[in-house]
């Protein structure tokens, strides 16, 4: 009993640590736990151009704030020898190029490389806002403020719908004499923030403008679009401006926020940004390995992914092993079923891995019945036993040559891949097959020759469930889980699926006894 | 229903074989005492100085240039047996009943040669038959006679009792009976047949042939019922004294009856399998607990087998005593 609750309390143990180790993988560090996550990756470059004129020059460029719904992959900054500063202000980070003197078309360029985490939720931003500053309007625009204010606030009960009342009046197809003053005709879009900013300010509420990107593949020539963050008193509320729609659209990347200038131009002219942006599609653990490695975090640092990547394929294989292992208890503790050799069905899942199932049973069959036939005839020149497998296995290459041989001949390249068969085991296979024949019969030559094979197959199935392959490679961890199993399993004392077929007769007669 | 149901194979009591392991060989069988059953050399020593009755050993071969000296060995016996000496489960046995100058004939009638034998051997001796491929050797032994009360349950062979000892009590016994399916086999996957045996009597309960209950011999016709195991009274206590001899606890014993010389004990097995239970249509389980229930145990092997005798005979109830049901049914009703 006692064993019983130490080996309970080390399955409970391994299991744990087992399933801790994935979820912390899955739940901090990012991994996908299944294979299909796919994340596309945008790629935004910001081309800034502008006309030095000989002069000291200083370019200032706002950047997109990090937030951690949000992965920077790479952030790139080129220019033709210009020196460059990063500075993080409070107001948000900027890119600063300067140079002593330039003269002629000037070209910086910004790129950033950036996904999103799917498991971490954007939040709106906590910070409070300054009251808001009145605006200084003429007469004439007060009163006409004033009067589309009450309109709005007469419609509206709080700052939200305030808001967005006042958005939808200012975009109404049929604008009131008052609109078409405060909305003058060839106004751009930023001066349309700045008025619904300053409209706001005098209903006593605070608002600021947000620049964004909308994320868009193959996009070219962008520029950002504008959005209003409006304060309820509680939070900050996004809003755009022409729709007057509130919350973050979807793949739209907020580049700056607050009234700042995006782009400072000092001894230059005709400055402009204009943004082109592409999109890749990545898998999701590439990018979280990446991501992880770059942050050193210890379980990525010390793990398989370190090894060189020809070492990382050998271990996808070796890694499946656990399963096959797993697989071979569970057929033989709980279905029963009789293998010839304990793990020879495992090496035989791993050559049809190889050789892809349908060939591999074929060429198994073949070169196991081929190599039967002429055992049974190297039987009967009376060799010592190390001498007779030898030359079973030297029979065993030159089945698997010919077949090679006969089969490029007649333009079967499938065929070609029997090599891929372990020839060691191929060779005990049959020697222990021939001796079982002789001393047992071809029935039981058949039921193990059977059960393995049909272990073997389950086992492949599963070693090349893609599923199983993504968990095995990138959460070794499973391994600890899969050992809990085993152990679990190698306590198991309840009947085999066999033996309710060797004991049913057994059944049968006991009832008929009672009665 | 080509399946039992696992609620009513417990109900009986039916011991699997992952239990088996578990529950008894592993539990009552500890590793370093493997040895003295798995080398058959050193349980007929042990049988010897405990002064049971083993068939007389003719001589063994240990490597494989003494396989010139078989013909020489063999030459002044008529009948032999050639074993391995680490076999299991009656492999690499070869029967030879008759020969003549040339041919050596099996109790079947087919004739092999010399080289035939001597082939059989080097294979031995190379490990083909003993656990793991490790080097094996060779040890050849006097034939068994068929006692006369055997020869019509019996066809080209010599037919073996198997008793259960469960830490020194016989529990559980059936009769190997070769037939013409088994080759002259003592092996019930071969095809021999299993009959059960009453552990209070002697007397046949039930017949089995590859898991299917049979009532007469399949080559000799003769009716199992008028079957009863002579000396029955000195074959238990011969059994239960071999947990002294070898100190495992689950303890598979072979004893064949010779006409000359009686009980003689041919094998000691520590993973004994669970055809008996097959052939005895009932569980080992119930009769594991009884024995496990024991507070006392005697050392005396004839007490063993007279407290056997009077628990386990099913012949004077035609039902399990109800005790032994008990535990079964109990658990099932939870």
């Amino acid at each position: 009993m006692q064993t019983k609750i130490r080996l309970y309390f080390v399955v409970l143990l391994i299991l744990s640590i087992g399933i801790g180790l994935i979820l912390y993988k899955h739940l901090i560090l990012g991994f996908p736990l299944l294979p299909d996550d796919k994340t596309f990756v945008w790629t935004i470059e910001a081309k800034i151009d502008f006309l030095a004129q000989g002069d000291p020059t200083t370019v200032s460029f706002a950047l997109p704030p990090r937030a951690p719904y949000l992965t920077f992959m790479e952030e790139d900054f080129a220019s033709p020898d210009y020196g460059f500063s990063e500075l993080s202000l409070p107001t948000g980070r900027r890119a600063q190029w300067s140079k002593r003197e330039a003269s002629g078309a000037q070209t910086t360029y910004y790129r950033l490389s950036l996904y999103e985490n799917d498991w971490v939720t954007d939040s709106p931003p906590s910070d409070l806002p300054p009251a808001p500053k009145q605006p200084e309007f003429d007469e004439v625009f007060k009163t006409a403020a004033l009067t589309l204010l009450e309109q709005v606030r007469a419609k509206s009960a709080n700052a939200e719908i305030f808001a967005r009342e006042l958005i939808n009046t200012l975009n109404s197809t049929s604008p009131s004499q008052n609109q078409r003053l405060l909305l003058n005709d060839h106004a751009d879009s930023d001066y349309k923030t700045n008025l619904i900013v300053n409209l706001l300010a005098m209903e006593g509420i605070s608002a600021r403008v947000v620049r964004g990107l909308y994320l868009e593949d193959g996009r070219r020539r962008q520029s950002l679009t504008n959005f209003i963050e409006v304060h309820d008193g509680h939070q900050w509320l996004l809003f755009d401006q022409d729709s007057g729609n509130s919350g973050k659209p979807e793949n739209f990347l907020m580049w700056q926020r607050g009234g700042q200038s995006l782009l400072d131009v000092v001894g230059g002219i005709n400055s402009r940004v204009s943004f082109s942006i592409i999109r890749n599609v990545q898998s999701t653990r590439n990018l979280v390995v990446r991501s992880s490695m770059n942050k050193q975090a210890g379980l990525i640092d010390f793990s398989i992914y370190s090894l060189p990547i020809e070492q990382q394929n050998a271990f996808k294989m070796i890694l499946l092993l656990p399963i096959g292992a797993l697989i071979v208890v569970l057929m033989r503790l709980i279905v029963g079923i009789r293998t010839s050799g304990t793990f020879m069905p495992i090496l035989i899942a791993l050559a049809l891995i190889q050789t892809t199932l349908i060939t591999g049973i074929i060429m198994f069959l073949t070169v196991v019945s081929t190599g039967l036939f002429i055992r049974s005839y190297l039987s009967r020149l009376n060799l010592l036993f190390v001498a007779r497998i030898s030359a079973v296995i030297i029979v065993v290459i030159a089945i698997m040559a010919s077949i090679s041989i006969i089969s490029h001949k007649l333009g079967l390249s499938q065929a070609m891949v029997v090599t891929f068969f372990p020839m060691i085991i191929l060779a005990w296979t049959i020697e222990r097959m021939s001796v079982l024949w002789e001393e047992d019969g071809p029935r039981e030559v058949l039921i193990q020759g059977a059960g393995s094979l049909l272990t073997a197959v389950i086992a492949y199935l599963f070693m090349t469930n893609r599923i199983v392959e993504y968990l095995t490679f990138n959460f070794p961890e499973l391994m600890l889980v899969n050992l809990a199993l085993i152990l679990i399993l190698g306590q198991y004392t309840g009947y085999r699926l066999s033996e309710l077929y060797r004991f049913h007769s057994l059944e049968r007669r006991n009832d008929t006894g009672k009665r | 229903m080509i399946l039992a149901s696992v609620k009513k194979l417990r109900s009986f009591g039916i011991i699997g074989m992952n239990q088996r392991n578990f529950g008894l060989v592993s539990k009552y069988n500890p590793r370093h005492l493997y040895p003295l059953v798995d080398d058959k050399l050193k349980t007929k020593l042990l049988a010897q100085e405990a002064g049971i009755n083993v068939p007389q050993l003719l001589g063994t071969l240990r490597f494989q240039h003494d396989v010139k000296q078989l013909k020489e060995m063999l030459e002044p016996h008529e009948q032999f047996v050639i074993k391995p000496v680490a076999g299991s489960g009656g492999k690499g046995i070869l029967v030879i009943s008759e020969h003549d100058h040339n041919f050596y004939y099996k109790p079947s009638g087919a004739a092999l040669r010399l080289h035939n034998i001597e082939r059989h051997v080097s294979n031995i001796l190379s490990g083909l038959h003993s656990l793991g491929g490790k080097p094996d050797a060779v040890m050849i032994e006097s034939l068994i006679q068929l006692d006369p009360v055997f020869s019509d349950y019996s066809y080209e062979g010599i037919p073996d009792l198997r008793i259960i000892v469960l830490k020194g009590y016989p529990i559980m016994a059936m009769l190997r009976l070769t037939t013409h399916t088994s080759d002259g086999k003592a092996n019930l996957h071969q095809g021999a047949v299993g009959v059960g045996i009453d552990i209070g009597t002697g007397a046949a309960l039930h017949a089995v042939q590859f898991g299917n209950p049979v009532s007469r011999h399949p080559d000799t016709r003769k009716i199992f019922s008028e079957l009863t195991i002579p000396h029955w009274d000195k074959l238990l206590p011969l059994a239960a004294a071999c947990y002294e001899m070898t100190g495992l606890g689950y303890l598979g014993v072979d004893i064949v009856l010779d006409r000359d010389q009686g009980p003689m004990i041919i094998e000691l097995n520590a993973r004994p399998g669970l055809a008996i239970q097959v052939a005895n249509c009932a569980g080992l389980l119930p009769r594991v607990a009884v024995i496990e229930a024991l507070s006392n145990l005697t050392p005396d092997p004839q007490a063993r087998a007279d407290f056997c005798k009077e628990n386990f005979s099913t012949t004077l109830r035609m039902l399990p005593p109800r005790k032994h049901r008990t535990r079964a049914t109990d658990r099932t009703k939870k």
